[in-house]
């Protein structure tokens, strides 16, 4: 893939992920999709309870911290490997 | 003994590996704990088992067979992992989760997927209180089955068709990530319906809640997989040759 026309690709990304805070300026965003389908769920069946709960629910902050540190690893390990990756192309091509 | 240990050891330290990385995204889709009647849950978990169980061969056979593919395996997941953490807000006022399941599912295939999916899925559903354990077979079969299912199906023909690739891998994602969902809101509309609604004004009523706020980011996630693809397609040595081959 050449990497010089990538770019445009780039720059819709830059510009989508903070759209929404433009197009909604008084949004709070504290809703997931998770929630939002209970909410759906409990419109067309009301009489409907979870037979089971999570067994450990994190609380706000330590949640925070796993999905932090969820996000840290495993860009940790790619980042390892495009590292390894590149350092070995460089070593192969100074061989030759 | 020396030589069983040794393989016993590393394929555990795989394993330990494949448990810290997986994150696949696929959050905001999820079905949480208990929102999926009892029979529907077992339902769901029959029908992904036998996914999972082809998948532990395919994977166990890969790290024996191709030692080198172990590192590109672990990328994978990782990128799963990665995706899977990140609530990304969308234009609708709410957020939800990319998936990361196409990026795996085009370089592996499905029944590795399958595995790399549940073990993020399972951590998620532990330790997040994200998703859950009952219904984690029908949140696998969404994102590690159907998901991978599109994501490779849409590339494949694409390719046929002689599309560019990062176009193929653009859309194989996006599509994957939103079948996923859509796949997703078909489960809850199969097991919830109003009585007198048929089964399509239901799934619309799940569709649509879930589908604008998943558009946007199912766009970013095919982003993001050409960009990650081609960023390792750079620096592709042997080891990861295989995607000179896709």
């Amino acid at each position: 893939m050449k990497q010089k026309k990538l770019w445009p690709l780039v720059v819709l990304l830059a510009l989508l992920l903070p759209a929404p805070f433009l197009f909604n300026p008084q949004a709070t965003f504290d809703q997931g999709s998770d929630d939002q389908l209970i909410g759906v769920i409990e419109k067309i069946d009301p009489q409907y309870t979870p037979w089971t709960d999570n067994l450990w629910e994190a609380s706000g902050e330590i949640a925070t911290l796993l999905f932090s540190l969820q996000a840290a690893i495993g860009t940790g390990i790619i980042g390892y490997f495009i590292g390894l990756s590149k350092g070995k192309k460089t070593g192969l091509d100074q061989l030759q | 003994m020396a030589r069983l240990q040794t393989k016993f050891a590393k394929r555990l330290s795989f394993l330990c590996l494949l448990l810290i990385i997986p994150a696949v995204n696929s959050f905001g889709m999820h079905i949480a704990e208990g929102f999926l009647p009892p029979s529907w849950s077992i339902g769901w978990w029959v029908v992904f088992l036998p996914f999972f169980i082809l998948g532990l061969i395919a994977v166990s056979k890969k790290i024996k067979d191709e030692p080198t593919q172990r590192i590109l395996l672990a990328v994978v997941t990782a990128f799963t992992f990665v995706l899977s953490a990140l609530k990304l807000p969308s234009l609708t006022g709410s957020c939800s989760h990319l998936t990361g399941i196409a990026f795996g599912a085009i370089i592996f295939g499905l029944p590795t997927m399958a595995v790399a999916g549940f073990v993020v899925l399972l951590f998620q559903a532990l330790l997040l209180a994200h998703g859950g354990i009952t219904t984690l077979g029908a949140n696998a079969f969404s994102m590690a089955i159907i998901g991978s299912a599109i994501a490779i199906t849409v590339y494949k023909g694409l390719k046929m068709a002689k599309a560019p690739q990062w176009l193929s891998l653009f859309l194989a994602a996006t599509l994957s990530d939103l079948g996923t969902y859509a796949c997703t809101a078909g489960q809850l509309s199969l097991a919830f319906n109003s009585p007198g609604e048929s089964f399509w004004s239901t799934f619309i009523k799940f569709g649509t809640v879930l589908g604008y706020t998943q558009l946007p980011l199912a766009i970013i996630e095919g982003i993001a997989t050409v960009l990650i693809f081609n960023t390792f397609y750079k620096y592709s040595t042997s080891e990861l040759g295989i995607l000179k081959k896709i």
